[in-house]
């Protein structure tokens, strides 16, 4: 019997209309547990380089994580992985909510979508039985209002839906796929769903996850339940509030938003406007946060509350997480947070991603101002701040006039539309629209995480370790009284030697070393959640959280029956870091690509940065450029890998 | 006076979760704790995020046979059917029963739970679920109580030594019987 996980995939060709239950290799789990890694060990195998995003040999894969769907709390991720038709490397972008569990409970860990359909289709997965049922009644219609009239359809209002909306089935490089609370935005995976004509994924379930050994795997589950009371209980003392809890940042719960309103940028990750938060700013802002928010909601088997029903007159309900009530609002310039919720709503039934898409917005609007977009672009478009944004949208969205270009995100719409737009693209990283952040003082363990991180979002890279020093010894010292998350002690010196000014402080401390090693522990964390599709807010994102390197390995054991140390889990975490680089060296990938935007920090350091990225590769067994040695990969039980970057003369012979 | 279990359902504290799901139908696994599946929970909620519906139901008793309720409730602006407050496990509807073998699921508030508290309001920790013992008056202590005032009332009508009397032919009657 296989453990945690159901030992099946659903192989379904969306060309032919063939679908396939296959038996998994359980040493593949062995190997690289599940969700991220097993997703990327299927893109290794079978999407060489030549295959574009559009393609219909590219793959579309929903992997639920290995431990999705068991009592262990949080665990309900949704790893969806294909080639980006972005930056033209491997998307891994997830999603929470309740499609894992449900996908699990119906008896697969993950759906393998290839070809492409004819017409408009859905997919309905009700246990063993799986149908290709029509779809084009849906065409156009809205995510949220897709799942509904599906399962109005079906009359099971228990599915899980995962669906694109009309920017999916445009295939605007930022379309996202929705699912209720959630949604797997990044990197334009939503645009390769609208690629395979596949509107929809419907999953319902109700089989049974066995555990190994399930006394022990409960008391682990019990423990990190316990642990979340001890975190609500006591905030971490001396960080800004939405980085003392545990969770996601709590944006649907804080209406707080001097922090994220004063420090990030307005506009095209342009413009700090530090005296923008006032008593009346708050009081307003209130009022409209706890108007539109009709509950707080989690994921599943999840006490966190990160997400919120958002309910206002004159549209129809949906539900937000996150920062998204802030990226819109801020990138149109407008005051009012009102416009953040409704605009949303209206991005979440089209099916965007909300960070990339208001910066796309915010960079044709610049255009329009420096005369490189004309009126003639803009004809028909309102003058006010909140109608502009509504108007491209639904240009870009559809793809309509300069839609059409900007729907491709802001890197190949500035090359497209030429005549120094270039120069208003300052805030991608490998042709992704990044946080519009701005900084003073380079930060040496962000510079790393930034240029190298392949999730491509820092959000999803950053974490454990605290963003900036503490400015005295006693809060230091008081920091790391109970910090028992930290893999190896001399984290805690890395911490306590850290100042706000002189000598140890940014950009030379921490050190380039000590940098590299507090990167390798982040990454680590993100790399194993993405696996086990255990939600970073529990996990490698807050500080101090209740999953960490020294009970992974005891849950994975006796949750999976996979004898798990340690040192055994740093080595898959190792292997599935350096199979997801050799996807992305073999389609390209090298140092040069390796850079945060120019103007990320005012204060820039060539030489020290490129000390960082050496070390950095050296660390990680990579060379000069960036690329897995052959010695490395083979270590990692991957020399076939080793094998194919050779023959295709990505790795030269050594 | 007996001690009876419940459970305090805060419907407004739910944040939509279904642990209580996962938890229950893994503590009734067997061996404890080996598998989990909601569809075998013996709470389920009643879900349906974009009307704001959270709510969780507990499995009552077994009905052979379905009932003729299918009238709506509005309550705080939310309509519900009366089918979602209801606990049988009945042949009108799926839930409540076990997936496989259709045999109906019951809440039992995990007897042999060594705390005594049932796991969902254990792993509740949005306390939507609150565990509470109420003293409640049992139906046996009720009955002699009755036949008391019953008698009161004969005796103040006919007289004691009437009604004692009669209390004793009866008894004569139920002898020869027996």
């Amino acid at each position: 019997m296989r453990y945690a996980e159901t030992g099946f995939n659903l192989e379904i060709d969306l060309s032919s209309g063939n679908i396939e239950r296959e038996a998994t290799d359980s040493k593949l789990t062995e190997l690289h547990l599940g969700g991220l890694g097993t997703n990327a060990k299927i893109l290794w195998d079978r999407v060489p380089p030549e295959i574009e995003p559009f393609s219909p040999e590219n793959l579309l894969i929903f992997g639920a994580g290995l431990l999705a769907g068991t009592p262990a709390p949080g665990a309900n991720r949704t790893i969806i992985s294909t080639i980006s038709p972005q930056t033209k490397l491997m998307a891994y972008s997830m999603m929470g909510g309740f499609f894992a569990p449900e996908l699990k409970y119906a008896g697969y860990d993950k759906i393998i979508f290839r070809g492409k359909s004819p017409t408009l289709v859905y997919v309905y997965i009700n246990n063993d039985k799986v149908e290709i049922r029509d779809a084009r009644y849906l065409a156009g219609k809205g995510a949220i209002e897709t799942a509904e009239l599906i399962k109005q359809e079906l009359k099971e209002p228990n599915a899980q839906v995962a669906a694109i909306g009309l920017a999916g089935e445009n295939r605007v490089f930022t379309a996202s796929i929705e699912q209720g609370r959630s949604s797997s935005s990044r990197l334009g995976v939503g645009a390769v769903m609208g690629d395979k004509k596949l509107k929809a994924v419907v999953v319902r379930g109700t089989k049974d996850i066995n555990l190994a050994r399930p006394a022990e795997f409960l008391e682990l589950s019990k423990g990190v339940l316990d642990y979340i009371k001890v975190r609500a209980d006591n905030p971490v003392p001396g960080v800004m509030t939405i980085l003392q809890g545990l969770g996601s940042p709590q944006e649907m719960l804080h209406v707080d938003e001097k922090w994220h309103t004063e420090n990030f940028s307005w506009g095209n990750a342009r413009t700090r406007r530090k005296d923008f938060w006032n008593p009346e700013i708050e009081t307003k802002w209130k009022t409209v946060q706890e108007h539109a928010r009709t509950r707080l909601v989690s994921c599943y088997n999840c006490p966190m509350k990160c997400g919120a029903i958002i309910s206002l007159p004159g549209m129809s309900t949906y539900m937000m997480k996150c920062f998204s009530k802030l990226t819109y609002t801020m990138a149109a310039f407008v005051d009012d947070l009102d416009f953040g919720f409704r605009i949303a709503q209206r991005a979440t039934e089209y099916g965007v991603d909300g960070f990339s898409t208001p910066q796309i917005m915010a960079f044709a609007f610049e255009l329009r101002e420096a005369g490189i977009l004309t009126e003639q672009d803009f004809a028909g478009c309102p003058t006010d701040n909140e109608g502009k944004f509504y108007w491209l949208l639904d240009r870009i969205v559809r793809r309509e006039g300069i839609g059409d270009i900007l729907a491709d995100g802001v890197y190949w719409a500035a090359r497209k539309i030429g005549k120094g737009a270039e120069a208003f693209d300052h805030n991608t990283i490998k042709k992704h629209e990044q946080l519009p952040l701005k900084l003073g003082m380079l930060n040496p363990v962000y510079f790393l995480m930034y240029a190298t991180g392949e999730k491509i979002n820092i959000t999803q890279i950053e974490g454990q370790f605290p963003q900036a020093p503490f400015p005295t010894m006693e809060e230091r010292e008081n920091f790391i009284k109970d910090w028992i998350q930290v893999p190896d002690e001399k984290f805690k010196q890395y911490l306590l030697g850290w100042e706000v000014r002189g000598d140890h402080s940014n950009p030379y401390y921490p050190t380039v070393d000590m940098s590299v090693d507090i990167v390798d522990w982040q990454e680590k964390m993100h790399y194993i959640d993405d696996a086990l599709g255990v939600c970073a807010g529990l996990s490698s994102f807050p500080l101090k959280p209740p999953y960490h390197v020294h009970n992974y390995p005891k849950f994975i054991s006796s949750g999976a029956g996979i004898e798990m140390d340690e040192t055994k889990l740093a080595q898959i975490y190792k292997r599935n870091r350096n199979l997801i680089r050799a996807i992305n060296v073999r389609r390209g990938l090298r140092r040069v690509d390796e850079k945060p935007p120019e103007d990320h920090w005012r204060k820039r350091f060539p030489e020290l940065e490129d000390q960082l990225l050496d070390a950095y590769y050296r660390f990680k067994g990579w060379d000069k450029q960036g690329i897995p040695t052959k010695k490395t990969l083979q270590d990692l039980e991957l020399a076939g890998v080793g094998d194919d970057l050779e023959q295709r003369g990505v790795i030269k012979n050594e | 006076m007996k001690k009876v279990k419940t459970i305090k359902i805060d419907v407004d504290k739910c944040n939509g979760c279904r642990a209580c799901e996962v938890i229950c139908s893994a503590f009734h696994s067997n061996p404890r704790y080996s598998s989990n599946n909601p569809a075998r929970s013996r709470i389920r909620m009643v879900r349906d995020p974009l009307r704001d519906v959270y709510l969780p139901v507990y499995a009552g008793e077994y009905t052979a046979a379905e009932c003729m309720g299918r009238d709506k409730y509005v309550l705080d602006g939310k309509e519900y059917s009366e089918c979602d407050f209801c606990r049988a496990s009945c042949p009108s509807r799926g839930f409540f029963k076990e997936p496989d073998s259709g045999l109906p699921l019951k809440c039992d508030m995990c007897e042999d739970e060594p705390t005594g508290k049932p796991l969902c309001v254990q792993w509740c920790l949005n306390n939507a679920l609150t565990y509470e013992e109420r003293e409640e008056e049992v139906e046996e202590d009720e009955k002699p109580g009755d036949a008391e005032t019953g008698l009161e009332a004969l005796v103040n009508k006919y007289g004691l030594e009437k009604i004692k009397d009669t209390v004793e032919r009866f008894g004569h009657k139920q002898d020869i019987k027996t």
